[in-house]
């Protein structure tokens, strides 16, 4: 066990030097001089090659990459060019805001996506089936940031239930702070939904025509008692596998939900970053999205142990 | 404040207790404000599309930092008002010499900074040295560059000795790019700014808001600030805007993102809606160094294919000023040049068979992602399609790619952008901008207006540098961008029209 643990940390540390590397070669081809974008079309050479001296732009590249990740061990991540403060504090702001959005359309998506799951796996080609297909379909055909805006028009602007934008922090309270990112949440949950509703059914299916599922009908186990006590439980590994998967999309689709209602998290800030080429903060934050996506997957690995005690013997 | 309480009267008279409370509420809260005319509402919440990249307009060039500060938190020796017109601010007057090479300004005394330190001609000379200096990072450097030595023979003169004449000095000194700042806070402007203006910053939600708080302490008791906390909001998604501005989260968007939503508010009792004036000058730039651009009649021919109000409509729906060279309607010594090279495709049609272009002409057009220059390149590309013009339309990234491919790399057709600065006709004179635009005449009109103080004399030369432009066309004129205003139907004093980009809160207040 400790083994595993520990091939396992050290294979993350590989990868993570591998993405750094990556991510900073990618950086280096992409077009766009920082300095010049601070200072506009009237900057003179001058004015620039001072900015890029200040910048540490005028360094050679293999000094910028040893410095980034040598600051990174010390916990120094350096500082915006656009916004002058430490990168890690603008992370640590806006994780307040995407790291509850993202738990809070998981959850949403698995109470969503569970039970219709497996009531339309319980019945299928019925009524409650068919409704789950279109549900489906329909929500993953449809992009998530669209269903934000139709929800927005919907619930903020008619109905006046939601605010239409922005997020007041977590220091106006817990429930007022839930109430802000609930919409948004839901906008990123029905993808999510649609796709693990379609998994979680196939999988019942599957489960239910098993020996074992037979064998507790036979002993005189009602339908429901057996559906509930034995087939779920056994069905849930592919739908774990699956969530594991949907993180990175979930983080991606945070870019463009947070943009629709003006939420101050890590995807707003990718993407404003990159409109200014905040060099600084974009590595890092690309950085963490990738940390994130590798630490989900060890996560859902340590699931499978819980979900599947077959799995605890090996290794 | 004693006329908003007469209003109210009727309303209380039958509870005398009530009356009494509120009265002594009402003259608190009177005590509480600088200004006791607008007692009813004293916070303001303003959406802005695009949040600033720091707060110190003198090190970088982004709009939104001037959207922002200036005049809310920086001031400068003297201000640009609403019509455009340079008035005295940190500077009280001010003598320039006969040869126009010494400026005197006598200085405000009494004036402070928001962290306490005085501000006297030893700041305004750290100000423009910091600004000039070998280190400087100012994106307008260019603007001091005509300054030779500052004097500051004592605590409220300062003396500019120029190298040569520069007639648009004073005007650059209004810009947020010569703001006045002070030593020991200058370096931290970016995050912490310390100006001489009537707010301080209070919070800064990076991504989100924020929020400014009027000073106490502020010099200029002759200025009615009435507002005393502001928020700015940063909202990109124009429909978000629409929302935020119905919810009331926000109570005014100087510059509404998207012009098709503009008109759903003008039967909107609760706000008011006025289409303003900018500096935005929509103007597509062409390669003039090379074919086939090179050649004038086929600039002129392009410029004849184009039909500005359908463009304008199309585009923008109807929403913006045409122009016929590069200077807007609102700048001193505008000359209308739209009618120079009129909408005449068979005109346009005969000139490009004489520059040898019977059989057709393809060229592309790098356009940014910005909703205007896409919708013109598309519009664009339709008018000159009817002229037997092939253009494609090559999307790219603006800045961050259109600053090196075709600003800094020339390596371009024709692009499209709105000139954001205002005055900026100059551009065609430096040396290798990007239209690679060479005219020796027009170069000296330039640099003559630059050195002439006289400004009737001045603004004459600009009308004809206008006229030089609208003849060699080494872009297409199209537009002027709309200011899009929308805000609350009971707020007064907002900036209609926009002769540098800013939202000047100062003289903001609430109807009761």
């Amino acid at each position: 066990m400790l083994r595993t643990l520990a091939r396992r940390l050290a294979g993350l540390v590989a990868t993570l030097a591998l993405i750094s590397l990556a991510l900073f070669l990618i950086i280096e081809v992409l077009p766009g001089d920082p300095a010049a974008i601070m200072l506009g079309t009237s900057a003179q050479a001058d004015t620039l090659a001072a900015l890029r001296h200040q910048m540490g732009l005028d360094e050679p590249a293999i000094a910028r990459y040893l410095g980034w990740v040598g600051g990174m061990l010390h916990g120094d991540f350096g500082i915006s060019y656009s916004y002058g403060v430490p990168v890690s504090q603008l992370i640590g702001e806006r994780l307040a805001v995407t790291g509850p959005l993202t738990l809070m359309a998981t959850l949403i998506s698995l109470l969503i996506a569970i039970p219709l799951g497996v009531f339309a796996a319980s019945r299928p080609g019925r009524i409650v089936d068919q409704g789950a297909t279109l549900f489906s379909q329909l929500g993953i055909a449809v992009p998530n940031f669209w269903i934000g805006l139709l929800l927005l028009m919907a619930l903020s602007l008619h109905l006046g239930w939601f605010p239409a934008s922005g997020f007041d922090g977590w220091d106006h309270g817990f429930w007022q702070g839930l109430h802000a990112l609930f919409l948004p949440a839901l906008a990123m949950a029905v993808p999510q939904a649609a796709i693990l509703a379609r998994v979680t059914r196939a999988s019942v299916i599957d489960v239910m025509n098993e020996d074992f599922v037979r064998t507790a009908r036979a002993k005189g186990l009602s339908r429901s008692r057996a559906l509930w006590r034995h087939v779920v439980p056994n069905a849930l590994v592919p739908v774990a596998t699956m969530l594991g998967l949907q993180i990175s999309y979930l983080l991606a689709g945070a870019v463009l939900v947070e943009n629709i209602f003006s939420l101050p998290g890590m995807g707003r800030l990718a993407y404003q970053a990159l409109a200014q080429r905040d060099l600084v903060v974009i590595k890092n934050v690309v950085l963490l999205f990738a940390v994130i996506v590798i630490v989900v997957n060890l996560a859902v690995d340590a699931l499978y142990l819980l979900l599947d005690p077959r799995l605890r013997g090996r290794s | 404040m004693s006329a908003s309480i007469a209003r109210t009267l009727p309303f209380f008279s039958a509870r005398p207790a009530v009356l009494l409370s509120a009265l002594m509420a009402a003259s608190a809260l009177s005590l509480a404000l600088a200004s006791p005319a607008y007692a009813t509402r004293s916070d303001l919440k303003i959406g802005m599309s695009i949040e600033p990249a720091g707060l110190d307009p003198t090190i970088a060039a982004p709009v939104a930092i001037g959207q922002v500060t200036w005049q809310n938190i920086f001031e400068g020796l003297v201000r640009l008002t609403e019509k455009g017109e340079i008035k005295p601010q940190l500077a009280k007057s001010w003598t320039i010499s006969p040869d126009g090479l010494t400026y005197s300004f006598t200085l405000q005394p009494g004036v402070t900074f928001s962290n306490g330190e005085a501000f006297t001609s030893e700041t305004a000379k750290f100000t423009l040295d910091r600004a000039r200096g070998e280190k400087s990072v100012n994106p307008q450097k260019r603007f001091f560059a005509a300054i030779d030595s500052i004097e500051t023979p004592d605590a409220t003169t300062l003396v500019l000795h120029l190298k040569e004449p520069a007639g648009n000095l004073l005007y650059h000194l209004t810009w947020p790019a010569a703001v006045m700042v002070e030593p020991k806070s200058a370096d931290n402007d970016k995050t912490n700014p310390v100006g001489t203006g009537p707010f301080t910053l209070k919070s800064w939600t990076k991504g989100d808001r924020l929020e400014l708080t009027a000073r106490k302490d502020y010099w200029d008791k002759d200025k009615k600030v009435a507002l005393s906390d502001i928020t700015f909001r940063f909202i990109n998604d124009p429909q978000a805007q629409v929302a935020a501005l119905k919810g009331g989260d926000v109570d005014a968007f100087p510059e509404l993102g998207a012009p098709e939503l503009f008109d759903g508010f003008k039967d909107d009792k609760k706000f008011i809606a006025y289409a303003g004036n900018t500096e935005l000058k929509v103007v597509a730039g062409m390669n003039t160094a090379r074919p086939p651009f090179n050649d004038k009649r086929v600039r002129q021919a392009l410029m004849m294919a184009v039909d500005r109000a359908t463009l304008i409509e199309g585009a923008w729906s109807g929403l913006g000023t045409p122009i016929g060279s590069h200077y807007t309607p609102n700048d001193p010594g505008y000359v209308d040049e739209t009618g120079k090279l009129p909408y005449d495709p068979e005109k346009a049609k005969a000139l490009l068979k004489e520059a040898g272009y019977g059989k057709g002409l393809t060229f592309s057009i790098k356009a940014p992602q910005m909703s205007y220059a896409t919708r013109t390149s598309e519009v664009l590309q339709a008018m000159l399609a009817d002229v037997g013009v092939t253009m494609n339309i090559v999307p790219t990234e603006f800045p961050a790619k259109w600053l090196p491919e075709v600003f800094k790399g020339h390596d371009f057709d024709m692009t499209i952008v709105a000139h954001a600065e205002p005055m900026d006709i100059d551009i065609y004179s430096r040396p290798d901008y990007y239209f690679g635009y060479q005219n020796p005449a027009f170069n000296d009109t330039i640099a003559t207006a630059e050195k002439t103080t006289d400004d009737a004399k001045r603004a004459e030369l600009y009308g004809a540098a206008q006229t030089m432009l609208a003849e060699d066309v080494p872009a297409l004129y199209l537009y002027v961008l709309p200011k899009l205003g929308i805000w609350d139907a009971k707020l007064e004093g907002l900036w209609k029209d926009e002769p540098i980009p800013s939202n000047d809160l100062t003289g903001v207040h609430w109807k009761d």
